[in-house]
């Protein structure tokens, strides 16, 4: 019933990788761990790999469009990648997909912030 | 003959937010007698989440003294779940149930608790008294179940 956050820096990026499900429990969680690395870290940009995410909910889109206003206000970009079709479709419902970059996968993501890792 | 014609059960359980993966764990396993596929499993499990978080946040207003309490029918081949609380209830619910609507901003809801359970489910009631608490009653025909059916 957990989810696992782990935080690789990849240069001016910054690599999220979601483990497991992501609820109202474990949005606490993954808001605090990302809030302090985006205010302390020098990255300016945020890859969030959904590609393990097992489950996730409307407190999971919360989160998310969390990290995306912190990271957009400091001039950077939020991409989200390897999203499976349960995701997506909370992102098409809530309309997030408009303003999300998504990618295919990491290595399209760091391409696309021109971030050679 | 129809194997899955009627089943029951209850779960009760502290407002706690560790219990919102357990409550959409037992949900679907009780779900699964009626083999649904991946995907209706994860709308349930997903709309479970929903209204249980809600009855957490809003209902108990986030304080673990509460108890939530989820009834689940199976009837043929429909799914009936009743997700309930005993809490404050909601004042507007015309607002409530509008997408992106929250009256929480500031803990980073979505607001998208109700349209997800609308867009998941065949039907959802939502029943609420100020002061009292919300009752949410939820409908899902399992497609899957059919070809046992026939």
């Amino acid at each position: 019933m957990s989810l696992q956050i782990d935080v690789e820096h990849a240069r001016s990026a910054l690599i999220v990788r979601l483990t497991g499900e992501l609820d109202h429990h474990s949005a606490q969680t993954v808001k605090a761990t990302l809030e302090d690395a985006i205010a302390r870290g020098s990255a300016s940009h945020i890859i969030l790999s959904l590609r393990d995410l097992s489950f996730m909910d409307s407190s999971g889109l919360g989160v998310i469009l969390g990290r995306y206003k912190q990271i957009t206000n400091k001039g950077g970009k939020m991409v989200v990648c390897d999203v499976n079709q349960a995701v997506y479709r909370l992102f098409e419902l809530s309309g997030l997909f408009k303003i999300l970059q998504i990618e295919d996968d990491e290595r399209s993501a760091l391409a696309s912030l021109g971030v050679v890792s | 003959m129809m194997k899955h014609s009627h089943n029951h059960m209850t779960l009760s359980f502290a407002s706690r937010s560790e219990n919102e993966a357990f409550a959409r764990v037992a949900v679907a396993a009780f779900v699964s007698q009626l083999d649904p596929t991946v995907d209706e499993l994860t709308d349930i499990k997903t709309v479970v989440s929903e209204a249980v978080t809600n009855a957490i946040i809003h209902g108990y207003d986030n304080h673990d003294t509460g108890v939530v309490y989820i009834e689940a029918t199976i009837e043929e081949d429909t799914v009936y779940l009743i997700i309930r609380d005993e809490g404050q209830g909601i004042e507007d619910i015309e607002a409530a149930r509008q997408p992106l609507y929250t009256s929480k901003p500031e803990l980073e809801r979505s607001g998208m608790g109700f349209t997800i359970m609308e867009n998941f489910m065949d039907e959802v009631e939502v029943e609420t008294t100020v002061g009292r608490g919300t009752i949410v009653r939820m409908k899902k025909r399992i497609e899957s179940t059919n070809a046992i059916l026939n």
